[in-house]
């Protein structure tokens, strides 16, 4: 029996990193579920590559999970891990210059190989150089000890023992950290049911990973972490796809009407295809389409038939559906485009996160054509998105992008589940009857006929008596619709298209800004998913007693009302971004304000150290 | 009256859900589906004739008149639904496909039509076309094909013969040709079809199949355009050529063409091509019987490979029409089972229960 002394911790960072084919991030999943019904708070960074199988055991086959948990709010998936799992030598390479000095490193030494140590262009092994000296490392045979500890099943081969050393090593931590596993036993029994021996094989390497904690010396402490204080109400986790795919679910029940989604399989956004694909249940049609134009225009089909016409994608299809987002403008019709960013131009990098694609959404098609943007801020967060952006499209009869990023698509935190009635109620009319009088009175349907407070035109369903009426991407004539191509309608239908996008603002909240001295010099301002590290380096600043303003955007087109007020309210304005300054370009020429952009592209989130500097850095320049 | 095409009774009509008028309802006629916008196609083109027969043509279903919806590409073409008093949408250039799966797909109560032509359909949107006739998206495409680009004055298209000279081929252009019926064909579509302008008995014959059939009908109409490809049909036009030119295709009988004096009929090769001979020489046990029925298309295929630039040979009418599960009815049954399933629309309580997940804690 142990008999390490257990210490109480306010926050951990894990880094779980292995080989593509270690099964990380499954082990990092199911760490941060047992952390979840442990009711810390937690945020998660799942980091992979965009090759299903690397070369096995080199750099960029690397694949981790980072999990920040922690008794109160957490914030961020933790910039640096006070504890680095590494399977084999290039995650050890690949993580190191991550993991501050001091922090603890368990190593698993079978990989460590002179082969495996070539590979990664080592020549000496650091397990035996020296170069770890200033790290806390248990080195670990753990392959080895897995399959010892598998030694009495015969119908397994020496590689399916292997396979099950990341369940060793989840037992293991999570004796570290006095999470139970009774959840894992129960998550392998569902996965592996029908195959026992690998069940077994599972379940064995997990509690011999715990055990080995318990028995052995190597470990003389053990943490606890307490549960965070949080609102009272019933809890999930949640990654933002799964959220956003359910909040497309909810919007389209509040609204009452069948959502259909129009996709092609894209990373990062493929998972909300694969997850609306589940739902047919709740009147969910998915499409996959032929490319990603299809995509959209099966999307707007079914808007123009009246359902809610949804397509997922990621920058670069969306840069394909521009013509038939362009032409949802001109039709004034329904459309979600959810847009989950990454790293660009082109391929760019796939899996990583990047906010470089807010000029495309508000820029990226011909002729004045003026598209709603909105951005989630958590993983969560992309549940109420969704409801938004529906409101949006079905109020005002246009085409709304809906801005999330990989960082948010694949991290996760705990969600409190709203109840279903409280949700906004999403219900609009269609068009019934004939709402305008030819030159002889009698009545007929003028599809351009706007309503006077959203200038939003009927949306007529094909199937409506009456109202049979031809709309299409040539300039239409105010109210009949029909081509027109006189240069006074044109002005005024481009103003009007304009105004009626602008006219959004006068329905969403103003910008709020959290200011708690009343008397901060500099706002950081912020969108979509920087909200979390702004938020957490904002928090570290004020520990230091200096005072710092933090606002959020999630309406980057319109904007809230108030904003150029808030703007000129201050001395500096932070204007942090994963691109190179693409909102703070837009506020510049929008309100002459003199933002600073600060701005990283490398695939990741923001540091909150790195935040936290350069806001220290501007507080400074203005108290000098 | 009209022409026989001599097809097999099908199963499970393409219009079935959608909406009659009552019994009641005064007839519909041809003004009935006449916009109030003046159509605006050069003088003497043959989109007038197909515009004409498809107003005349359309009251013969017996369809309530909002639930006809025809979307349309970009073109000379594509303008079609702005003169029909149906609910259109013109769109953008290649997609319409694409968007008349969105709603076909979602509206089984809906008759839904796409305009095209052979820059719109072959071109810019090869892909959407393939893949709504793979799919069986129950939809007519109306493919008009003038061998040439109109709106944009007159650039070659992917029928263009080789070696048409126009504004962007001043040397005759190089390209190879698609033939629209070749490639529906291989492109799994369940009903192909082709007809002309000029021809509107023939014409309202093939629509009358093409709208009766489930999944998705190909109808690929030679269309005269007198301004950039004057007579490109000419030779089948013409009185005295088109005897000997035509293949009236005709569902159950041998396939034949010229007049009583020189019959030709079609006969199998030792190849495995087809070709013509003289009626009086072909052997009994070669001769091909047209089979629009045949779930293997080769034979269609065979048959649509007649045609050539030189026109020597032209088939006319039903290339294939089968059976075969219509992608939307495919999707929706899907979701209708899923809901009958779980019993009936989702309540609050179930949207409540999919939110929570399998794995929830409380906190306070
Ligand atoms: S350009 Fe040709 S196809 Fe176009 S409208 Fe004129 S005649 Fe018809």
């Amino acid at each position: 029996m142990s008999t390490a002394h257990v210490q109480k911790l306010d926050r951990v960072v894990i880094r779980f990193a292995g080989d593509s084919g270690d099964g990380m991030q499954l082990t990092g999943d199911r760490f941060t579920s047992d952390t979840a019904a442990h009711g810390n708070d937690l945020s998660t960074l799942p980091n992979f590559p965009a090759e299903i199988r690397a070369p096995q055991g080199t750099l960029p086959g690397v694949s981790s999970f980072q999990l920040h948990f922690a008794d109160h709010a957490v914030l961020t998936p933790g910039d640096a891990p006070d504890v680095l799992v590494a399977m084999n030598p290039a995650a050890l390479k690949a993580n190191l210059r991550d993991v501050p000095r001091g922090a603890t490193i368990l190593i698993n030494t079978d990989e460590f190989t002179k082969r495996n140590l070539s590979k990664v262009g080592w020549d000496s092994n650091p397990l035996d150089d020296g170069s770890l000296e200033s790290w806390h490392v248990h080195p670990l045979p753990l392959t080895s000890i897995t399959v010892e500890a598998l030694a009495e099943s015969t119908t397994l081969t020496r590689k399916e023992k292997e396979r099950a050393k990341n369940m060793f090593a989840l037992g293991l931590l999570s004796w570290m950290y006095s999470r139970p596993i009774d959840a894992t036993k129960a998550f392998l029994e569902s996965k592996f049911g029908s195959k026992p021996a690998i069940l077994a094989a599972n379940i064995t390497a997990l509690e011999a990973g715990w055990n080995y904690g318990e028995t052995t010396e190597d470990f003389s402490v053990r943490y606890e972490v307490a549960p965070a204080a949080m609102p009272a109400g019933t809890y999930r986790n949640t990654t933002g796809n799964q959220a956003l795919a359910l909040g497309l679910v909810a919007a389209a029940h509040r609204a009452e009407r069948p959502l259909v989604l129009g996709s092609y399989p894209i990373t990062p956004a493929s998972d909300i295809l694969h997850e609306l694909s589940r739902h047919k249940r709740f009147g969910i049609t998915t499409i996959q389409a032929e490319d990603e134009i299809a995509g959209v225009g099966i999307a707007l089909g079914a808007s123009y038939g009246g359902a809610i016409g949804v397509t997922t994608t990621s920058g670069p299809g969306v840069a394909l559906k521009a013509e038939t987002i362009g032409l949802a403008v001109s039709l004034e019709l329904p459309l979600v485009i959810v847009d989950v960013q990454r790293g660009g131009p082109a391929t760019g990098l796939p899996t990583k996160t990047e906010q470089a694609d807010l000029l495309q959404a508000l820029y990226g098609r011909n002729g004045e054509s003026p598209v709603p943007v909105i951005a989630p801020r958590s993983p969560a967060d992309c549940f109420d998105a969704a409801l938004e952006a529906v409101r949006i499209a079905t109020t005002y009869r246009t085409p709304v992008f809906l801005l999330s990023d990989g960082y948010l698509a694949n991290g996760s935190e705990p969600w409190r589940v709203p109840t279903v009635t409280g949700l906004p109620d999403l219900r609009v009319e269609n068009a019934t009857s004939p709402n305008g009088e030819d030159g002889k009175g009698n009545p007929v349907f003028l599809p351009y006929k706007r309503d006077p407070q959203t200038l939003a035109r009927p949306w007529a369903v094909p199937g409506t008596a009456g109202l049979e009426h031809r709309i299409g991407g040539i300039e239409k004539a105010d109210q009949t619709g029909n081509i027109s191509y006189d240069p006074d309608n044109h002005e005024f239908m481009v103003h009007t298209r304009q105004a009626k996008v602008d006219g959004i603002a006068n329905t969403i909240d103003h910008l709020e800004v959290d200011d708690p001295t009343g008397d901060a010099k500099v706002l950081v301002l912020g969108w979509g998913s920087t909200y979390g590290p702004v938020a957490a380096a904002v928090r570290t600043v004020r520990n230091t007693g200096a005072a710092v303003a933090h606002a959020h955007l999630r309406h980057l087109n319109p904007f809230p009302a108030n904003t150029g007020d808030v703007l000129a309210q201050y001395e500096r304005i932070l204007v942090p971004e994963m691109n190179l300054g693409q909102l703070a370009f837009i506020l510049r020429g929008k309100y002459l304000a003199d933002v600073r952009s600060f701005t990283r592209v490398r695939g990741l989130p923001f540091t909150t150290i790195e935040l936290a500097d350069k806001i220290g850095h501007l507080i400074e320049e203005i108290t000098k | 009256m009209s022409i026989d095409l001599g097809l097999p009774h099908v199963g499970h009509s393409g219009i079935a859900g959608v909406p009659e008028l009552p019994d009641d309802a005064d007839r519909q006629t041809k003004r009935d589906f006449t916009s109030d916008q003046e159509v605006r196609w050069c003088p003497g083109c043959g989109d007038y004739a197909i515009l004409a027969a498809v107003q005349g043509f359309l009251p013969e279903l017996g369809l309530k008149r909002e639930n006809i919806t025809f979307i349309s590409g970009i073109g000379c073409s594509s303008r079609f639904p702005y003169y029909l008093n149906t609910y259109g949408m013109h769109s953008i250039h290649g997609r319409a496909p694409a968007i008349a799966t969105g709603l076909a797909t979602s509206r089984p109560d809906l008759s839904v039509w796409v305009v095209t032509g052979d820059g719109d359909a072959l071109s810019i949107g090869g892909n959407h076309l393939i893949h709504a006739m793979r799919r069986n998206v129950n939809m007519t495409i109306l493919l008009f094909n003038n061998r040439i680009y109109g709106l944009t004055k007159g650039q070659y298209s992917p029928t263009s013969a080789p070696g048409t000279v126009t504004k962007s081929s001043p040397y005759g252009s190089v390209d190879s040709v698609f033939n629209p019926v070749s490639l529906a064909l291989g492109a799994e579509a369940s009903f192909v079809a082709r007809t002309m302008d000029s021809d509107r008995k023939h014409l309202t014959a093939v629509l009358k199949a093409a709208a009766e059939h489930r999944g998705t009908a190909l109808v690929e109409i030679y269309q005269n355009c007198p301004i950039f490809n004057d007579g490109a049909f000419e030779l089948i036009k013409d009185v005295d050529q088109q005897q000997a030119r035509l293949v009236h295709l005709k569902h159950g009988e041998a396939v034949t063409t010229g007049n009583d004096d020189a019959q030709q009929v079609l006969v199998r090769n030792e190849t495995g091509g087809v070709s013509f001979v003289p009626a009086g020489e072909a052997d009994a046990s070669r001769v091909v019987t047209h089979d629009v029925t045949l779930d293997d298309p080769s034979q269609a295929f065979a048959i649509s490979r007649l045609d050539g630039p030189d026109m020597t040979h032209v088939p006319m009418g039903v290339f294939r029409a089968v059976e075969r599960p219509s992608y939307d009815d495919l999707v929706r049954s899907q979701v209708l089972a899923a809901v009958q399933n779980a019993g009936g629309p989702a309540s609050d309580d179930d949207v409540s229960a999919l939110l929570r997940g399998k794995d929830t804690w409380q906190v306070g």
